[in-house]
């Protein structure tokens, strides 16, 4: 089955190395040329400026970048030609099908590579493989695999769509009639994801969760499958996109190159080249939005397919199929996920950041310029403003989102030097690193072991309040659908839950945190003639919760009530404590924080003092006791000692 | 001492010494560090049970957001949420019935980050148009748009923003690399919080007795614990190799756990000032873009932008379960404020409820 004559090789090379392609080329070549341009002024420019354009931030170092690489890094193992994924050319009735493997194949090897023991994560891994183009299903229906592949074959046919017209005749076919084509009916695929379940007898696990949200996050509108850029765990064919076409070469194609790809395949004249439905759309709006100059994309759409018709046939039909891909990763059909896209909130640091750039670049320029050279003032100006141009220009995309590939970079303006700050300016930075430094060394850390201990001790104390871990009192509302849970909490009827009461006793945060806490610790205090402290506590609390404008007034009533020489509840502070405060207080400028000292002081003796007094109290012993008897604790003895050591560990 | 020397030397030689000092603090920080380092966590944690987890399965989808969710935030009801998309809205869910309450437009689209305030009555939400505005949510016939307030205004983007315990006032993290908190009523900057060489990513409240200090994270790889009262950031932790995209605090208020886009999650510990665990695989390849704690801090949720969102076993550092249904980026989870359900965000605009 697997043979290689001389075109297959071609065929193959050019999968692994990208190809001589002359016709995608032509695109590429145009935008070296564009670079070259921008170049070359830089190369007459002054060092500084040289410098300072290389800080510009460069696509390398983008967050979709970093994943592309390492994706890259993958796909190339994958590639090795002895330990990679076998490449075969696979024969078929009449025809052969060069450079594939199946998606059982790619499956296998991650799950080798990473050594996986589940099921679900090599098919994820492929499937964002996939989806970033990496890798991509190829559309030829006879190969589908019998059994299963009884509704999938259905599902790989492209929809034959009526032959189309470039102009305005894809608008005179009604949308509907394509999607009522006997290819695609919608209860195939219902039919699908209940076969699916019925096939696994899983009712909610991972698997037919995972392959419904493959075919519905692709197929249930647009059911052609092969723009469908996924992998399933079977003997369907896939190939490897060539490195030339790799999402981490910054592509940003332009709406112009997409037309003349359009353009050319309804040139040749081929049932695999056929247009999809969303792609004649797209043709005809490109047409119209660029009727003027569409004289032009067409000879060049024809130039190309004549330099392509020149080529081997095997290697042709990976090439355009390679090609197909790139533009699938490139111009998603609607309603897949666009994989180029970029976290805005990052978008938005790298435009700003270029822009600030070119406006120093070019003030360095005029600066430059204006010393040395009044010639060069008249050109690179302007060079340096098309720069711009070119760069902050948002080519609005096919599908009316603003192209954002290319333009996202992380960059740390520590790692630059991006303003040569002054001397003085380093001083500071180093003085300031220096001292934070020293305070790190000053501080006193805790042992590892001592930190572990502590982090293991509160998940023990805490498991019996997760309920992830512990089934509440009252059944979670998420799974039964009954809100008795919160209503109970709302209510908080007496007795209150002994789990809620116990929470008390372990810190005083725990106990000021809960409502019904507060107010019986507030109870206790009154009767040991100590209540204001609390009081005290609570008030400054709410003071720095409190707007602005309120604060100082409000601020002046805490000094009168509980600090002041004639305070009616006099707190009870150290001297230095309150002679700062007053000095705040008084000078009339009185801020959220001015009693932070006071209010730190009244806290330590509230949990030194009377809140260790308050946990060995009769009161709150009677109220634990009370909840105890009441509340069923059916709840607590289903504590699974989740924290429980291994019997090893105790010897 | 650098310091005495500065007086008679250049300026040059000044840095150049004070550069060799920082290098010389920086090795005998490494040194102190390594003899505190006496068992890893992992080893520790080795000798627990391992964690029988059943997998938490979706309970609630909440459809009708028409773009990416970017952001959510539970009500303090423990029942509602509020959420913020792509397309200018900022929706209020009744998460336990799925259904969408309240729409409000906002005037510029990438609604980066929405709050609900403690009390429940507010809620605030900004992004791409580098302010907070504030809705009242009850009371009034008017509409929440109608009664809208815009409380600050940054030189870039919001990126975040939070509640700090009470109604009256919003931290806010930005693009421009700085935090502040603002007066809500007036509108006015109370404390600003500048120390990050890049934009500010994420802010998580310390759940402390007096709830004064904040954590933030950010571009430039650096995760900053801050004093709300000086201004001042107290501690810094800075191990990750890529942009820190979210940052929680354990429960008890002593260790931080951080996702990053070089697709790792990390425990600092405050009180060791160090990493002491990684929450990461050889086949995760994609970066983090939001964590979360369960409320015993034995669990750590992450939120991937490869569409999954898993649970991790703190103590273990091993990967207990695995939420797949998203059909793309994972950009928010976020536990409900009682601990019983998980809410996870995502670019395919829904939002969905684990248990």
């Amino acid at each position: 089955m697997v043979t290689m004559n001389s075109s297959e090789k071609a065929a193959s090379k050019a999968c692994q190395q990208g190809p001589s392609r002359d016709n995608s080329k032509c695109i590429k070549e145009e935008k070296e040329k564009d670079r070259d341009k921008k170049e070359n002024p830089t190369a007459s420019l002054p060092p500084q400026v040289q410098a300072l354009m290389s800080t510009i931030p460069s696509p390398e170092e983008s967050p979709n970048y970093l994943v592309y690489k390492k994706m890259e890094a993958l796909i190339e193992k994958m590639q090795d030609e002895t330990t990679g994924v076998p490449v075969k050319t696979v024969k078929s009735f009449m025809t052969k099908i060069p450079s594939v493997f199946t998606g059982q194949d790619i499956v296998a090897w991650i799950t080798r590579h990473y050594s996986l023991d589940e099921a679900w994560e090599p098919v994820h891994i492929a499937h964002l493989l996939a989806a970033h183009g990496y890798l991509f299903p190829i559309d030829d229906h006879n190969l589908t695999v019998k059994n299963e592949n009884n509704y999938y074959s259905v599902l790989d046919h492209p929809p034959l769509l009526s032959r189309r017209g470039v102009g305005a005749g894809a608008h005179s076919t009604p949308p509907g009639c394509t999607r009522a084509s006997p290819y695609c009916p919608h209860n195939v695929h219902y039919l699908i994801v209940s076969w699916i379940t019925r096939h696994y007898s899983l009712d909610e696990v991972w698997e037919p969760v995972h392959i419904a949200h493959l075919l519905a996050a692709h197929g249930y509108l647009f059911p052609i499958d092969d723009h469908n850029l996924t992998v399933k765990n079977e003997n369907n064919y896939y190939r490897f996109q060539t490195p030339y076409f790799w999402p981490s070469n910054q592509w940003e194609p332009e709406n112009t190159d997409y037309a003349v790809y359009l353009c050319k395949r309804t040139m040749q004249n081929k049932a695999r080249l056929e247009l999809a439905d969303y792609e004649a759309e797209s043709l005809a709006r490109l047409q119209k939005m660029f009727s003027r100059k569409w004289e032009f994309i067409f000879m060049q759409a024809e130039a190309q397919s004549k330099v392509d018709k020149k080529r081997d046939k095997l290697e042709r039909k990976v090439l355009d199929s390679q090609e197909r891909a790139f533009w699938d990763v490139h111009r998603p059909m609607p309603g897949c996920v666009n994989t180029t896209e970029i976290d805005p909130k990052k978008l938005s640091r790298i435009n700003a950041l270029k822009a600030k750039r070119l406006r120093q670049c070019q003030e360095l320029i005029l600066q430059h310029n204006l010393k040395n050279n009044p010639i060069v003032t008249i050109t690179n100006p302007q060079e340096s403003e098309e720069e711009i141009q070119k760069k902050n220009e948002n080519t609005i995309k096919e599908n009316g989102e603003t192209s954002q590939t290319n333009i996202t970079v992380t960059c740390f303006p520590t790692d630059l030097p991006t303003k040569t700050p002054t001397i003085e300016q380093q001083i500071d930075t180093a003085k300031r690193q220096v001292s934070m430094l020293r305070a790190r060394l000053e501080r006193r850390n805790v042992r590892l072991s001592k930190v572990h201990d502590m982090l293991i001790a509160y998940c023990e104390q805490y498991a019996e309040y997760d309920p992830f871990f512990t089934a509440p009192e009252w059944p979670n509302p998420w799974l039964s659908d009954a809100t008795d849970m919160w209503e109970q909490e709302k209510q908080s009827k007496e007795p209150l839950p002994l789990r809620r009461v116990r929470r008390w006793s372990f810190s005083l945060r725990e106990l000021l945190q809960d409502n019904c806490g507060k107010e019986h610790f507030a109870k206790f205090l009154s009767k040991e003639f100590s209540g204001e402290n609390l009081k005290f506590w609570l008030a400054v609390q709410e003071l720095k919760a409190l707007p602005v404008r309120r604060v100082a007034t409000r601020a002046k009533e805490i000094w009168k009530e509980y600090l002041a020489s004639d305070a009616p509840s006099p707190v009870n502070i150290d001297a230095a404590s309150r002679e700062l405060t007053r000095q705040k207080v008084e000078s009339g400028q009185a801020d959220r924080y001015c009693f932070d000292q006071a209010q730190a002081h009244v806290y330590h003796l509230m949990k030194s003092d009377s809140y260790s007094r308050y946990l060995r109290s009769e009161m709150y012993k009677d109220y634990l006791n009370g909840s105890k008897k009441k509340t069923s604790v059916k709840g607590i003895r289903s504590i699974v000692s989740f924290t429980a050591r291994k019997e090893t560990s105790t010897n | 001492m650098a310091a005495d020397t500065a007086v008679t030397a250049s300026p040059e030689e000044t840095l150049e010494s004070l550069l060799r000092e920082a290098e010389a603090l920086k090795q005998k920080l490494e040194e102190e560090r390594q003899k505190l380092n006496d068992v890893t966590l992992k080893t520790v944690g080795e000798k627990l049970e391992s964690l029988q987890l059943p997998a938490l399965k979706m309970r609630r989808m909440l459809k009708g957001a028409n773009s990416k969710v970017l952001c959510t935030d539970w009500s303090p009801d423990k029942r509602h949420i509020v959420s913020s998309s792509q397309d200018g809205k900022v929706l209020v869910w009744d998460a336990f019935t799925a259904t969408k309450e309240l729409t409000i437009a906002m005037p510029s689209t990438w609604v980066m980050a929405c709050a609900y305030a403690p009390s429940g009555s507010l809620v605030a939400a900004g992004g791409l148009d580098n302010k907070v505005t504030v809705f009242p949510l009850a009371g009034g016939d008017e509409e929440p748009a109608a009664r809208k307030r815009t409380v600050a205004t940054h030189t870039s983007y919001m990126s975040c923003c939070l509640f700090p315990n009470t109604d009256r006032q919003i931290l806010t993290g930005s693009g421009d690399g700085t935090c502040a908190l603002w007066d809500v009523e007036s509108g006015q900057l109370l404390q600003s919080f500048q120390a990050h060489a890049a934009d500010v990513m994420a802010l998580d409240l310390a759940p402390s007795d007096m709830g004064d200090t904040f954590v933030s994270g950010g571009c430039d790889r650096a995760v900053l614990v801050w004093d709300m009262r000086t201004g001042q950031a107290v501690q810094a932790f800075d191990s990750h190799d890529s942009d820190v995209n979210s940052v929680r605090y354990h429960p008890s208020g002593d260790s931080l756990v951080t996702g990053s886009d070089d697709s790792v999650c990390r425990l600092f510990d405050l009180r060791a000032d160090r990493e002491v665990a990684r929450y990461s695989r050889e086949s995760i390849i994609f970066g983090v873009n939001s964590v979360e704690w369960s409320l015993s801090g034995r669990l750590v949720f992450a939120g991937y932008s490869d569409y999954t969102a898993c649970a991790w076993d703190a103590l273990r550092a091993a990967r207990v379960c695995v939420m797949c249904g998203h059909e793309h980026r994972v950009t928010r989870v976020q536990l409900s404020p009682d601990g019983t359900a998980l809410s996870t965000a995502s670019w395919d605009a829904t939002i969905r409820i684990w248990a």
